[in-house]
């Protein structure tokens, strides 16, 4: 015998770490709508399985849980059997001996307090309350509902301009959305089940790319109707196509000299190039558009102006108010905010950051918008101060990837503290207090300042880019109810008590996402539709291919890849390159079609028109 | 010191006293079940949970060490709701059938429970189905097991073992014999120190009384019985009187009542092994070059089986001697039926012994040289013959003493201490001594062999020999003085062995008390009756030299050596892999 030995995996480990992996991409597909309570009950299954046996709580605890959640499952329970399940587990979580025990039983406690609800609905009427009301994962998670197994099949057949058709019933800016939609379509891609998700975007992306020109469709005969929409972002344009469409006269107010709101004012170029910006815009006016820039509606026009010029107002300002940090020397010279700086890129006035040492402060997708932008302008020396972790950043990982490629340094866990001026009132250092992670707080890490002393960071500017705000006062004015600095509008877009005007997009929600806005903009396009007394269908016409009953063998997602580094930060040119047609042809052969397979080919597989 | 307070009460103690020691210390008594004290400290059971202020969630007592300041509650809300739940949870998986259970009213979980007044059980009862073998010497059952783990521990740690383990994982974690073996297929020693150290009934000897009944019942059959050295010294325990009422004439006494038709002491043929193995002892010495040292007693079945499946090379050192038990039966089947003029097969031949390994020793294919079948036809554990007496509804407190039967009844005091470790070795100088100088030795002269520790070792001059010799009880005791022997880091040229922890007296045969050792009281009980003993030395039985006049001639003779010695070659024990 010797004493030591090395650890070697056997088959059966090796299998099973495998299986871990399955499991992991599994949950990560799960379907939304699933019974809470019948899905902890197979987690505590789970986690029974990884006792070590050792302990009565864990050993015995957990499978009385189980049993005692089946008999709530069978119908069989009552509420003292819930009260029984709360009381076990909380003896499982106070007694357990290490965390595989304790932590399963806190699980079971977060479900009971979590979803009551559910557990009560099936003791006291004996059924769940949850319903697969959206089989198809994708379009359950595109907040505009496109069909994307219908415009992937497209791709699949090479019929890319019925693919484009098809993405506009939902999306007027499948170009856009190619580029930069941050695609929670994916998030539970049934195809992870079996490998990885599907690249959905990708296939968006080369769909439009090998498209060609698209006209739009010819709208519906005039309904002598007139629109306002304040705002030309992606959800003002959304709101105004739609309801061109639909054969309403739409006026579009845009404060800025250009359509496109953030996608032209937040969103660098080389991430959107403002030829494909400008090329959709163009493409969804063709449809018939009036459009005035430069006019910010408050002062004049005032909002009671146009509600009593047109027959309905939509309101999509946006959320393009710099939000202020709040720290010591702020105002010193040197210290600009992300909206501004990315405002005057937006305009092309490009601001020349030559031999700068600049902090930008920030851990979202705008952080590092104005970090690549600003090494891009020449800047020397480029980091980035977050009080959180680099994992933690709620920028996208790749986009934080790309920055740190670029030549951004992340300073992680760095808490700004204040800005140090010189005798002439310019930026001479950032102050930060070093953190350490702390709890977590709503699912988030909350940083907890760190004994190690303050930290002083020389620079020569300031970039602010902790999130912005909307300018709602003017509408407030008016009387229209903002709650938390946003406009309180409804699920369906309209304001309470204010007939005819409607809102949403990032002025509603808070800052968030281009497709989110497209999809609040559609919302409010039908709804304006009914308020205006009508009922418009919009259809895309296009044939969806049938199914290929093709053998699915396990094949890995291909991705995107760009330009390289050391080009890329020459130019504000994209760097992006978008899958080849061999690569797009297999993606596309990858989705599951869960439109036709599945519970999809029963209830809900398809929505061809709204 | 550390100062703490538990349940508003100053505590004051040592750095490093576990919270459960602290809490005794002031009375404060927190139940325990899986805990064992130096064996068990794993806190598996969940059942000695306190709160402690400002740490959330609740810590076991019994492996958690106190620490300044602390302010510990033994039966806050949150404590008891605890212990509760964690008791319900065990018992969901306890086959509560405690009317039919071996350790009703001896029990930890039983007592727990009742203590705690669960009435009802909430939850559902689950329990597994796994089968043991009903023939085997050790019974487990797989429905009582709480899976403490104090089984896996006393062998692993105390006997090294390693019968039981972990089996399966998860919710299916159980416990059973290591390595997916069998019990029949393991290198069981049988000693019983996990029955023992079970708290609950899921380990027990095969009960065997049932066998004895039926041939009390029996009007053709003769039942002679033999009550080993260390029985006297434990039998009574369980019956609620002193230790000094408890006497072996007391429980000859309700034996005769229960109709054994022959009442013997195993004491007479340990005396009768002192002669063989003591003569087998010189002879080897004699012929020292010729022979392979140490040689070892073989009078304990545990250590028999220990060797020949751990060490098994080294089994021809084992005295050729048979254990007391089995010279007994042999004699019973062959001289004392001779005596009594009848038929040896009409003879049923018992023995009640604090061992489960001798109802393993009694059924070998080599224990059979009366011609009469088994020489010893069934073994009683203490603990069974406890059972009987109150099945037989005895009236224990109104026992008279009465004497043992004629002549096999007859031992010295030397024969009685064969039940503490030590015991075999110093009865065996105390003969050799007379063996080679033809005079007695002071019989105390030995005394430096006995007491609790594992491993003594002692060196005699034996008119002129020197002798070195060591004493072990224990088989992980026993496993480290093989182990120096075979390294050569000690030389020995006569070693006792005993596979229980304190000999005989701490056998796995022997009364429960949980938590409680007992083999070092029971051994002064023994070591008083040797020193009240008018017979000291063995070769001085009258019984053993007229047995020898008339029947066996002379000790290691030829027909000793048919009846008293055994080939340990004629049985197979599983090997250790």
């Amino acid at each position: 015998m010797s004493r030591l030995s090395i650890l070697t995996q056997n088959k059966a480990q090796m299998t099973i770490e495998e299986l871990y992996k399955d499991l992991e991409r599994r949950i990560a597909a799960s379907p939304p709508g699933l019974c809470p309570v019948d899905l902890s009950v197979s987690f505590l299954k789970l986690c029974h399985a990884q006792s070590c046996g050792k302990c009565v709580p864990c050993r015995i605890g957990l499978g009385q849980l189980e049993n005692l959640m089946e008999d709530v499952l069978d119908g069989e329970g009552t509420l003292e059997t819930i009260a029984m399940i709360e009381k076990t587990a909380r003896s499982v979580f106070n007694s357990a001996d290490c965390a595989i025990g304790y932590e399963a039983a806190r699980m079971v406690l977060k479900g009971i307090s979590g979803f009551r609800d559910d557990f009560e609905e099936h003791v006291l009427r004996g059924r769940c309350i949850c319903e697969l009301n959206q089989p198809v994962p994708c379009v359950a998670l595109c907040p505009a509902g496109v069909d994307i197994p219908g415009y992937v099949a497209l791709v699949a057949e090479g019929r890319y301009e019925d693919a484009v058709r098809l993405i506009r019933k939902d999306n007027p800016m499948p170009a856009v959305c190619g580029l930069i939609c941050e695609h929670p379509c994916e998030e539970r891609c049934r195809r992870s089940m079996v490998d990885d998700s599907i690249n959905i975007r990708g296939l968006k992306r080369f769909a439009v790319d090998h498209a060609g020109e698209v006209p739009v469709p010819k709208p519906a005969e005039k309904t002598g109707k007139r629109v306002a929409v304040i705002g030309g972002g992606p959800g003002g344009i959304s709101a105004a196509y739609y309801l061109a469409l639909m054969g309403h006269e739409v006026t579009i107010y845009e404060q800025r000299k250009k359509l496109g709101g953030m996608l032209r004012y937040g969103i660098p170029n080389y991430r959107l190039p403002r030829e494909v910006l400008d090329k959709e815009i163009e493409q969804l006016l063709s449809v018939g558009i009036e459009v005035k820039t430069g006019i910010t509606v408050g002062e004049s026009p005032r909002i009671i102006d146009l509600k009593n010029q047109y027959h309905a107002v939509y309101i999509a300002i946006g959320a393009h108010i710099d939000r202020k940090i709040g720290i010591e020397g702020e105002e010193a010279q040197g210290v600009i905010s992300a909206v501004e700086m990315l405002r005057d890129i937006g305009d092309n006035d490009m601001p020349d950051f030559t031999g700068k040492d600049i902090v930008v402060i920030g851990g979202g997708n705008v952080a590092m918008d104005v970090a690549r932008s600003a090494i891009r302008l020449g800047a020397k020396r480029l980091r980035i101060a977050y009080r959180r972790r680099q994992e933690d950043m709620t920028a996208m990982p790749e986009e934080v990837a790309g920055a740190m490629e670029e030549g951004c340094e992340m300073l992680d866990l760095h808490a700004p503290l204040r800005i140090e001026k010189d005798e002439e009132g310019k930026v001479a250092a950032l102050w930060v207090k070093p953190q350490i992670i702390g709890p977590l707080e709503k699912g988030r890490p909350l940083p907890v300042e760190s004994s190690v002393p303050e930290k002083r960071l020389a620079c020569d500017m300031v970039v602010v880019a902790i999130g912005q705000g909307i300018e709602s006062r003017p509408f407030a004015e008016y009387g229209i109810p903002v709650k938390r600095g946003v406009i309180d509008a409804l699920s369906w877009g309209g304001v309470k008590d204010i007939p005819g005007v409607f809102a949403g997009g990032d002025c509603v929600t808070g800052p968030a996402t281009a497709i989110r806005a497209i999809a609040a903009g559609k919302v409010a396009a039908a709804n304006i539709d009914e308020y205006l007394g009508y009922k418009h269908i919009i259809r895309s016409e296009v044939d969806i291919p049938k199914v290929r009953l093709e053998n699915r063998k396990q094949c890995s997602r291909t991705n995107m890849k760009g330009r390289y580094a050391f080009d890329r930060v020459k130019d504000f040119q994209e760097i992006e390159y978008g899958l080849t047609t061999e690569e797009a042809n297999q993606e596309a052969h990858r989705c599951l079609r869960c439109d036709h397979f599945g519970f999809g080919i029963f209830k809900g597989g398809r929505v061809d028109k709204w | 010191m550390v100062k703490l307070v538990i349940d508003s009460k100053a505590v004051e103690v040592e750095n490093g006293t576990t919270i459960l020691e602290a809490a005794a210390s002031v009375g404060i008594k927190i139940p325990t079940l899986c805990f064992l004290k130096d064996v068990n400290e794993i806190g598996a059971c969940r059942v000695c949970m306190v709160e402690i202020e400002g740490t959330g969630k609740l810590q076991p007592a019994c492996n958690n060490t106190v620490a300044e300041g602390m302010e510990i509650y033994t039966n806050s809300p949150k404590v008891r709701e605890t212990r509760r739940v964690n008791v319900e949870l065990i018992l969901s998986q306890h086959d509560c059938q405690c009317a039919t259970c071996v350790r009703s009213g001896n029990c930890k979980l039983q007592t727990i429970a009742n203590d705690l007044g669960i009435l009802e059980l909430p939850f559902k009862k689950v329990l597994p189905k796994t089968k043991w073998p009903k023939d085997f010497p050790l019974i487990r059952d797989y429905t009582k097991c709480i899976k403490c783990m104090r089984c896996i521990q006393i062998c692993d740690k105390v006997q090294s073992l390693k019968i039981w383990d972990v089996a399966n994982t998860g919710s299916r974690t159980t416990v059973d014999v290591s390595m997916n073996r069998k019990i029949t297929d393991a290198d069981c020693a049988l000693c019983g120190q996990c029955i023992t150290h079970c708290p609950v009934g899921a380990l027990r000897e095969r009960d065997d009384t049932q066998r004895v009944l039926d041939a009390l019942a029996d009007p053709d059959v003769i039942t002679v019985v033999q009550v080993a050295p260390a029985v006297r010294a434990a039998w009574g325990e369980s019956f609620g009187i002193s230790r000094e009422f408890a006497t072996v004439k007391r429980l000859v006494s309700a034996l005769r009542q229960m109709g054994f038709s022959y009442i013997f002491d195993t004491n007479f043929s340990a005396d009768l092994t002192i002669m063989e193995e003591g003569s087998e002892f010189l002879k080897r010495l004699k012929n020292k070059e010729k022979e392979t040292f140490p040689m070892f007693t073989s009078c304990c079945p545990g250590w028999v089986r220990f060797l020949k499946s751990q060490y098994p090379d080294m089994t021809d050192q084992l005295s050729t001697a048979k254990s007391p038990q089995q010279m007994f039966g042999a004699m019973m089947k062959t001289y004392y039926a001779d005596l009594l003029g009848v038929d040896n097969s009409k003879i049923f031949s018992i023995s009640v012994m604090p061992c489960i390994a001798k109802k393993g020793e009694c059924a070998l294919p080599t224990m059979n040289d009366s011609g009469a079948g088994q020489d010893v036809d069934v073994v009683l554990t203490t603990r069974e013959v406890e059972r009987l007496i109150r099945a037989e509804h005895i009236d224990v407190p109104g026992l008279e003493e009465e004497e043992f039967d004629s002549p096999l009844g007859v031992g010295s005091g030397a024969g009685v201490i064969f039940g503490a470790t030590g015991g075999v070795m110093e009865a065996a100088l105390r003969s050799a001594y007379y063996l080679v100088t033809g005079e007695n030795p002071d019989p105390d002269a030995f005394q430096e062999v006995r007491g609790m520790e594992g491993w003594k070792e002692a060196e005699f001059d034996l008119a002129g020999v020197p002798l070195k010799v060591a004493v072990a009880s224990g088989l992980g005791n026993t496993r480290k003085l093989i182990k120096a022997i075979r390294k050569g880091k000690v030389q020995y040229d006569f070693v006792e062995i005993m596979a229980c922890p304190g000999g005989c007296s701490g056998g796995g045969g022997q009364p429960i008390h949980d938590g409680d050792e007992l083999a070092g009281v029971r051994a002064e009980t023994l070591y008083g009756l040797d020193k009240v003993n008018h017979l000291r030395f063995s070769h001085e039985n009258p019984a053993v030299q007229e047995c020898y006049r008339t029947y066996l001639q002379r000790p290691l003779g030829h027909r000793s050596h048919e009846l008293l010695h055994t080939d340990h070659h004629g049985w197979e024990m599983p090997k250790m892999e």
